[in-house]
C-alpha cells in the first residue's frame, strides 16, 4: 500500500520514525544534561547575579553566541573531525547526534538563561537572607520557582531540534526529515513528501501538547 | 544590639555615582521595635539591608552584637542571616508551593528532621493564625495571609532580630493594623528586636519605640517617637507628622483671622504627657486677662503618653502677648507662632 502510493516500504517509514526518536531524545537528553547547567551558569554569573563572575559569564556568552550564529548544516560538516574522536565515525544517526548536542545546548542554554531571568529578584533576596547557600538558591528557589517556564522552553528547544533533524539526513543521520528532503524534494515525490510533512506535524504537536500540559499541570499549582 | 557607624553606600549607574546612604549612623537596642521613616528614594531599603548585608557599605561598620559584620567570611554570614528575619513588602513567597513548603523552606536549608518541621512549622502557624491554610497553595491567599505567611517563615529559625521592609505598603488599612499587631506580638513575646522601613507616620506612631527620619540618603532626625513626634525639627518630619496629625488651619477660617485688624497672635502648642491635663488657656485668660480662642485641638496617644496639638489665638499688645508666650514656653509646652499668609501658613523657624 504506503509503497505504491508514496514509493518507499512501510519498514523504512518505521525505521525512520524510530531515528528520528532517538535523535530527540538523546540530542534532548544530551543537550538538556549541558545546556541546563550552562543556563544556569549564565544567570548566576551575570551582573547582579548570586555568583557575579565577569569572567565566566563573558566566556559562556560569547561562546554561545558564536555556536549559535553558525549555520546548523554548517556546523554538522564543521565539527565532523571532533565527531570522529568521540563517536568514532563520521556518518550515520550517531554521528549526526553529536552535532545535534552542539547545535541544541547553546540554544537550550539561552531557552533556560532567560526563563530563569524571569523568577522573581525578590525570591532570590528572600533566599539570600535565610542564609542559603548558592547552590541552596538554585536548587530550592530557582528552579522550582522556573519549573512551568522551563517546561515551555524545553519544549520549544525539542522542537527547534526535530528542525534540525531533517537536515542531519546530509551525513546520513536518517529520520522522517530525511525521507522528506532525499526522497520526497529531491525525487520530486511530492506524495511522498506531503506524508513525510503529516508526520512531522503529527510530531510537533504531539511534543508541544505534551509541554503545554506538563507546564500547566507545574502552574495549577500557583 | 544593632549598630549602624558612619556607613556611606554608593552604586555606580549610568548618570554616575548615586549615593544612596551618606554617613548615616544609627543604634538600635535589644528590645527595640525602630522604626526609619522616608519617601521613596531616601535611603531606607538600603539601610535596611545593611543589617543582613545584603546591601555591603562603601564605608562605615555594621555592628551585630558587637561583631563587625562586614568582616565575617561567608559561612560566618550566613550563620549571621539565620539569627536575622526579614519580611518584604511584596511578600517574596515561593509561588509554586504551599503555605507549609514555604513556611518549612528555612528549616529545610538547615537540614532539620522531617519530623521536627512538621511540628514547628505547625507551630509557626498557630503563631500567626493560619494554621487552616496549612496546606493551601500561597498564591491562593489574600495579602495579609500572604505576609503571616512572610512572617512564619522568617520567624522560623527563632532569630533575635526582625527586619522589614515596607512590610504593611501592599496591605489595606484594616490588614496593616493586623500586621502591626503581629509584629507587636512578636516584639513582646518572643523578644524580638525589629527594625521597620515604611513611609507611613501611623506605622511608626502604632508600634514603634525609636523612629528615624531619612531623607536624600541621610538621617535628618532620630529618638524616641515622642521626642520625634512631639518637637519635629525639620521640614520632612513635620510633613510626616501632618499625616497623623492634620493640624493645618482650613483656608477659609485662615482668611478670617487675617480679616481681623487688632492685635493678636496664633500659638501652636503641642502638650505632652501630663502637662496636657494642666488648665493653660484658663490661665492664660484668668492671670494675664487675655482673650484667647482656641482654632483648633486634637489628641493622641503615643506608648501610652497622651500628646496634643493646639491651635490658639491670643488677643493683646505685642508686649503682652510676649509675656504669655514666655509663660507657655515656661511651663514646659512646646510653642511656635505661626505666620498666617491668606490661606497658607508659614512658620517662623
Amino acid at each position: 500500500m504506503i509503497e505504491q502510493y508514496l514509493g518507499i516500504t512501510s519498514e523504512q517509514m518505521v525505521i525512520a520514525a524510530g531515528q528520528t526518536v532517538y535523535m530527540l531524545f538523546w540530542g534532548l537528553v544530551l543537550g538538556s544534561l549541558l545546556g541546563i547547567p550552562l543556563g544556569i551558569l549564565l544567570t548566576i554569573t551575570r551582573k547582579g547575579g548570586i555568583l557575579q563572575n565577569k569572567v565566566v559569564y563573558t566566556l559562556i556568552n560569547y561562546t554561545i553566541n558564536i555556536v549559535r550564529s553558525v549555520p546548523y548544516i554548517i556546523l554538522l560538516v564543521a565539527i565532523m573531525p571532533l565527531t570522529k574522536i568521540i563517536v568514532g565515525t563520521r556518518i550515520g544517526t550517531q554521528a549526526a547526534l553529536v552535532s545535534l548536542v552542539f547545535y541544541i545546548t547553546p540554544f537550550l542554554s539561552r531557552l533556560v538563561e532567560s526563563s530563569l531571568l524571569e523568577v522573581d529578584k525578590g525570591i532570590i533576596e528572600a533566599a539570600e537572607a535565610m542564609g542559603a547557600t548558592p547552590v541552596q538558591v538554585i536548587w530550592h528557589f530557582l528552579l522550582p520557582e522556573a519549573l512551568g517556564s522551563l517546561i515551555l522552553s524545553l519544549t520549544t528547544g525539542t522542537i527547534g531540534l526535530l528542525g534540525a533533524t531533517a537536515m542531519a539526513g546530509a551525513i546520513g543521520g536518517g529520520g522522517v526529515g530525511n525521507l522528506a528532503l532525499t526522497y520526497g524534494y529531491q525525487q520530486f515525490n511530492t506524495p511522498l513528501m506531503v506524508a513525510t510533512v503529516i508526520v512531522l506535524i503529527v510530531f510537533v504537536q504531539l511534543i508541544q501538547g505534551l509541554g503545554n500540559y506538563l507546564s500547566k499541570r507545574v502552574r495549577s499549582r500557583e | 544590639m544593632i549598630e549602624i557607624q558612619n556607613v556611606s553606600k554608593r552604586f555606580d549607574s549610568a548618570s554616575g555615582e548615586v549615593h544612596a546612604l551618606r554617613q548615616v549612623s544609627l543604634t538600635v537596642e535589644k528590645g527595640d521595635i525602630f522604626g526609619v521613616i522616608g519617601f521613596s528614594g531616601a535611603g531606607k531599603s538600603t539601610l535596611v539591608r545593611l543589617v543582613n548585608l545584603l546591601e555591603r557599605p562603601s564605608e562605615g561598620r555594621v555592628l551585630v552584637d558587637g561583631t563587625d559584620i562586614t568582616t565575617l567570611s561567608k559561612p560566618d554570614l550566613r550563620m549571621l542571616r539565620k539569627n536575622i528575619g526579614m519580611i518584604f513588602q511584596q511578600f517574596n513567597l515561593l509561588q509554586s508551593k504551599s503555605v507549609f513548603q514555604n513556611v518549612a523552606a528555612p528549616l529545610v536549608l538547615n537540614k532539620v528532621p522531617k519530623k521536627d518541621i512538621d511540628k514547628r512549622v505547625k507551630e509557626l502557624l498557630h503563631f500567626v493564625e493560619l494554621e487552616d491554610k496549612i496546606h493551601t497553595n500561597v498564591s491562593k491567599l489574600s495579602g495579609g495571609q500572604k505576609q503571616r505567611v512572610g512572617i512564619a517563615r522568617a520567624l522560623a529559625t527563632n532569630p533575635s532580630i526582625l527586619l522589614c521592609d515596607e512590610a504593611t505598603s501592599a496591605l489595606d488599612p484594616k490588614t496593616t493594623d493586623s500586621i502591626l499587631e503581629l509584629l507587636k506580638k512578636i516584639n513582646r513575646e518572643l523578644n524580638v528586636t525589629i527594625l521597620l522601613i515604611t513611609h507611613e507616620m501611623h506605622v511608626i506612631c502604632d508600634i514603634c519605640n525609636k523612629v528615624a527620619v531619612m531623607d536624600n540618603g541621610r538621617v535628618l532626625e532620630q529618638g524616641t517617637v515622642l521626642q520625634v513626634f512631639g518637637n519635629p525639627q525639620h521640614k520632612i518630619t513635620r510633613s510626616f507628622v501632618k499625616t497623623v496629625i492634620d493640624d493645618s488651619i482650613p483656608g477659609s477660617l485662615a482668611r478670617e483671622i487675617l480679616e481681623y485688624q487688632g492685635e493678636n497672635r496664633i500659638f501652636r502648642l503641642r502638650f505632652q504627657g501630663n502637662i496636657a491635663g494642666k488648665p493653660l488657656l484658663y490661665r492664660i485668660s484668668a492671670e494675664y486677662h487675655m482673650e484667647n480662642s482656641i482654632l483648633f485641638a486634637t489628641v493622641c496617644e503615643l506608648q501610652g503618653v497622651v500628646f496634643s496639638v493646639m491651635i490658639v489665638q491670643v488677643f493683646g499688645s505685642a508686649q503682652r502677648l510676649d509675656e504669655v508666650q514666655q509663660f507657655i514656653e515656661d511651663s514646659g509646652v512646646y510653642v511656635e507662632v505661626l505666620h498666617l499668609t491668606g490661606g497658607e501658613e508659614d512658620r517662623n523657624d
